[in-house]
Formats: structure tokens, C-alpha cells, sequence
């Protein structure tokens, strides 16, 4: 059961990597970064990670893939014309050679790394308390760095969009 | 279970009517069936039967998509609200609810935060001035009362140490004093005033319904849509009312707790019952309009059957907790919708700079606030 959900939301979420990039138009693309971010919630649910996933979906999904479509519907962005032409080459052996090259690439990555033991489900202890407590006690000053650095993001972001006084 | 939600969600329609006709002096839908009561219903047949207008214009794919999104996601959120306590089914022990999440209210706040998507795409997709208008104020405005909101759930959550709906409602059982009912709502009561407030922009209700404002927008965000398309965004709109206030009810208000120390919680419910079901009686014997000798004692029997049920229902062990949680929630949750549908018939809309600086200056410091202030309580009364 379990290595079925995987399997379902690691394709839905590769497929919507994919349409991500081949979508003209600019909302399309957005909309499938949210089924990126959607089936990587689902995957870390599995793994136990519950608030992280609650988190994915909250921030990224909820807070920061909507501030995408509305700065896109702001400028009302349309579909981009296709700006290059696809050989006739490509279009009928591209897909098998890029297969060919992906399995390629990962059977050396297999054969290369060592042996380590498979991810089990549900033994990862991610709870809303072991984050918490994690993040307060031994991961305290990357996470204070982060959230100085995403602060000063903001002050220069303020900077830069405000009018001259 | 869905339904008896969506029967609900018609009949808050009704409801909704009613009230705000007579805050205005109207008697609001009253030819179909008594009091109009079937009035929802012939609606409902309407909206089914009339044709699906899809404009040439539109992006077809999600413009189809934005109420499905919608409505889909509001329904979902109800799965996680527990109605009340553990009963036994004969040798079953079973919870009044669907699934206890131990992020629940996590899980709330993230399929509210996606829903927004419904709003904005249908916007987006009619291709209409007017829709985009009302999708990209919703879609801001959703954001900025996002964050008061979300900071005001945090401080109930810090006193009762929990994510979960159903240890939220155990922590506030009880009584400080033998009266005064442990909720949440009277250590909190700041945040529970932003949440509320900020419930309101989330649903999109009046003071802050800025995305179907009529007089500026047509209809705002679905302007192009007709049919059961148009239905669904109304539907959407009812169970995030619905939705919110089950929440708000849980979070600060006790969930399916008595406000009155036990035996005489029991009394409550049939004592309203009976006293409204004699009142009806009353005027059914000296009616004012013709229909009312016959109306009026029938609605007097409906009540004073209700009261008889929750009388009998004290000497049958199985039925009492299921009765009892069903009616406190049910009747904390209208009260709340009550309060909702008030505010509509009298509260006239923001501008759209007042909202945002509301949002951004008043309620989120307030907020912040909040949650400083119980979490240096909690901080120092907790070893």
C-alpha cells in the first residue's frame, strides 16, 4: 500500500516537474509547481514528517505559489510563443536517447554509491514536538541565521519598491 | 454525512435570507412552501436544470476547474471536526468524527490556504475585467488575513499544548470555580476577536466581501459563471462558513462542552425547546393572520417533540452523550452563523486601502501581541 501512494505521487509529482517546464503559459506552469508541492507533501507525509508536510502545504502551496499567480495575473502575463525550432532529429529520437541517458546516469549512480538501507516508512519520528524541539535546541543558530538572512531579503526588497522621497 | 452537509448549507441559504429580510423590515422567501421553506429546494432544482453557459472567451480548462477547486476543498476541512465525544455503539467505541488528525488544525489551515486557488483561477479564467479584479482581491486579501488569523489559532494552541481538535476540546472541559467553563474563549478572548474578524475576510463575507463587491465588480470573481458552476462557488462560500465557525467553536468555545456545570446542561435544551414550542402555542390560539391557527401549533408540536426526545433521551444511557454534544456544538456553531449573517445586514463594505491597513496595522499587531503575551504566560506557569 505504502509503495503504491509513493509510486503515485512520485510520478504525479515528476509529471507535473515535466509539465512545469514544457507549459507555455505562465499560469499553467504555476499550477503545476502546486502538484510538484502537493505530491511532496503526500511523500513526506508518509516518511511521518506530518508537520513538515502541513508546512509545505501551508507556505509553499498556500502562501507562496499564491503570491506567484498573483504577481502573474498583476502583469497579466500571456503564453510565450515557442522561440526556437525543433530539428526533425530531435523530435523523433530525442525521447528515446534522453531515456537512454537517464538510465544510464542512474545505473552508474547505483553502482557507484555505497549500499545503504532502504528509507522504511513511519519510522521517522517527525512530529510537531521533535521539530520544535530540534529546531530550539540543536539547530537554533542556523535557524536564527535563515530567518535574519530572509529579513534582510525583506528590508532590501522594502528598499528597493520604495518611491523616492 | 455529506448529505446532510450540503442540506445544510442549502437551508443556511434560507436561513441567511430570512434573517437579513426581517433585520429590514421584509419577510424574506415566503411563496414556496410554509414560510418558504422549500425554497431552497425549488433553488437547487433551478440551478440544475438551467443550461451551463461556458463564454467563448474563456480559458475552458480552468475556468472549469476554479469551482470544482472550490467547492472540493471547502467540504474537505469538514473531515477533521470532531462533533462529539467518544460513545459506545454497542461493543464499538467510536468518536463523532470522521478522522482525528494530530495536526488538525494544521490541516484546517492548509486546505483553507489552497482554497484560495478557486477564487483566483475563476477570476483568471473568465477573461473579464471583472472577474480578474475580484480574483486578485481575494487572493491578496487572503493572504494578508492569513497571517492574523493563523497567529491567533497559535495562542489557544500554546495553552492547550496540543494540534489535535479532539485533546483541544478535552483540555477545555471542566469548570474554574464550579461555574465558569474552562474554554478557551475567556483567557483568549482578544484572539478570538481577531479570529473571528479574520474569518470574515477569509470567507469573504461582508465587511470584507471586496472580491463580489456589486456595486464595483458586476459580481467579482464569478460574474461568468452560471448553473450549478455558479452554485458551487455559493457553496464553497457556505461550507468555509460553516467551517470556520465548527473551528472557532472548537478552538475557543469548548467544542461540545456545556457553558453549565452537568446536571443542569441536561435541563437546557428541553427547557428552550418546551418554553419556545408553548410560546408558538400561544399564538397559534390567538392568531394574528389567518395561516398561523394552523402554522404555529404545528411548529409548537415539532418543538415540543424535540424537547420530549431530549427529555426521554436523559433516562436512555446511549443516546444522552450523542444528543447532548450534538446539540451544544450545533447550537454554538449557529450562533457563531448567526453572528455572521448580522453582521451582513448591518455592516456596510470596506474600502479597499481601509482593509488592508486594517489587516496589515490593527489586527496583526494585535495578534502578535496576543501570542507574546500567552506565551510569557505559558512560559512562566508551566515547569
Amino acid at each position: 500500500m505504502t509503495a503504491i501512494i509513493f509510486i503515485l505521487f512520485a510520478v504525479i509529482a515528476v509529471f507535473c516537474g515535466i509539465n512545469l517546464v514544457v507549459q507555455t503559459h505562465p499560469i499553467a506552469s504555476a499550477l503545476s509547481l502546486i502538484g510538484v508541492m502537493g505530491s511532496l507533501a503526500v511523500l513526506y507525509l508518509q516518511l511521518g514528517g506530518e508537520f513538515i508536510a502541513a508546512a509545505q502545504v501551508i507556505v509553499y502551496a498556500g502562501a507562496i505559489m499564491v503570491l506567484f499567480i498573483f504577481v502573474i495575473m498583476l502583469l497579466n502575463a500571456g503564453a510565450e510563443p515557442a522561440s526556437f525550432q525543433i530539428s526533425r532529429f530531435v523530435k523523433y529520437f530525442g525521447v528515446l536517447l534522453l531515456a537512454a541517458f537517464l538510465g544510464l546516469i542512474s545505473f552508474i549512480i547505483q553502482a557507484l554509491l555505497p549500499k545503504t538501507e532502504g528509507v522504511l516508512f513511519g519510522t521517522f519520528q517527525g512530529t510537531t514536538l521533535d521539530v520544535g524541539r530540534k529546531l530550539f535546541t540543536s539547530y537554533l543558530l542556523p535557524f536564527e541565521v535563515t530567518s535574519v538572512l530572509i529579513l534582510i531579503a525583506l528590508v532590501g526588497a522594502i528598499v528597493l519598491a520604495r518611491k523616492e522621497i | 454525512m455529506a448529505f446532510v452537509l450540503l442540506t445544510t448549507l442549502a437551508y443556511l441559504q434560507w436561513i441567511e435570507r430570512k434573517v437579513i429580510a426581517h433585520v429590514q423590515l421584509r419577510v424574506g422567501p415566503y411563496r414556496v412552501g410554509p414560510h418558504g421553506l422549500m425554497q431552497p429546494l425549488a433553488d437547487v432544482i433551478k440551478l440544475i436544470t438551467k443550461e451551463g453557459l461556458i463564454p467563448s472567451h474563456v480559458n475552458k480548462l480552468f475556468y472549469l476547474m476554479a469551482p470544482f477547486v472550490a467547492v472540493a476543498l471547502a467540504l474537505t476541512s469538514i473531515s477533521v471536526i470532531p462533533f462529539g465525544p467518544e460513545i459506545k455503539i454497542g461493543p464499538v467505541d467510536t468518536w463523532m468524527q470522521l478522522t482525528d488528525l494530530r495536526i488538525g488544525v494544521l490541516f484546517v489551515l492548509a486546505v483553507s490556504s489552497i482554497g484560495v486557488y478557486g477564487v483566483a483561477l475563476g477570476g483568471w479564467a473568465s477573461n473579464n475585467k471583472y472577474s480578474l479584479l475580484g480574483g486578485l482581491r481575494s487572493s491578496a486579501q487572503m493572504i494578508s488575513y492569513e497571517l492574523p488569523l493563523a497567529l491567533a489559532v497559535a495562542a489557544p494552541l500554546l495553552l492547550a499544548n496540543t494540534l489535535s481538535f479532539r485533546e483541544m476540546v478535552n483540555y477545555q472541559s471542566g469548570y474554574w470555580l464550579g461555574f465558569i467553563p474552562r474554554w478557551n474563549l475567556f483567557p483568549e478572548i482578544l484572539g478570538f476577536i481577531v479570529f473571528l474578524i479574520a474569518s470574515f475576510a477569509e470567507t469573504n463575507r461582508v465587511p470584507f466581501d471586496l472580491p463580489e463587491a456589486e456595486n464595483e465588480l458586476v459580481a467579482g470573481f464569478h460574474t461568468e459563471y452560471s448553473s450549478m458552476n455558479f452554485a458551487a462557488f455559493f457553496m464553497a462560500e457556505y461550507a468555509n462558513m460553516v467551517t470556520v465557525t465548527a473551528v472557532a467553536t472548537l478552538l475557543f468555545l469548548g467544542g461540545w462542552q456545556p457553558p453549565f456545570p452537568e446536571p443542569y446542561s441536561d435541563f437546557v435544551p428541553i427547557l428552550l425547546f418546551a418554553v419556545s414550542g408553548l410560546i408558538a402555542l400561544y399564538h397559534g390560539l390567538n392568531p394574528a393572520r389567518r395561516m398561523d391557527k394552523f402554522t404555529l401549533p404545528a411548529t409548537a408540536l415539532l418543538f415540543l417533540g424535540i424537547a420530549a426526545i431530549f427529555g426521554l433521551s436523559l433516562f436512555v444511557p446511549l443516546a444522552k452523550p450523542i444528543l447532548m454534544a450534538l446539540f451544544w456544538f450545533c447550537g454554538k456553531i449557529l450562533v457563531l452563523l448567526f453572528i455572521f449573517i448580522w453582521v451582513r445586514a448591518t455592516l456596510p463594505r470596506f474600502r479597499y486601502d481601509q482593509l488592508m491597513r486594517f489587516a496589515w496595522t490593527g489586527l496583526f499587531p494585535l495578534s502578535m501581541f496576543n501570542l507574546l503575551a500567552t506565551s510569557l504566560i505559558v512560559a512562566l506557569t508551566t515547569k
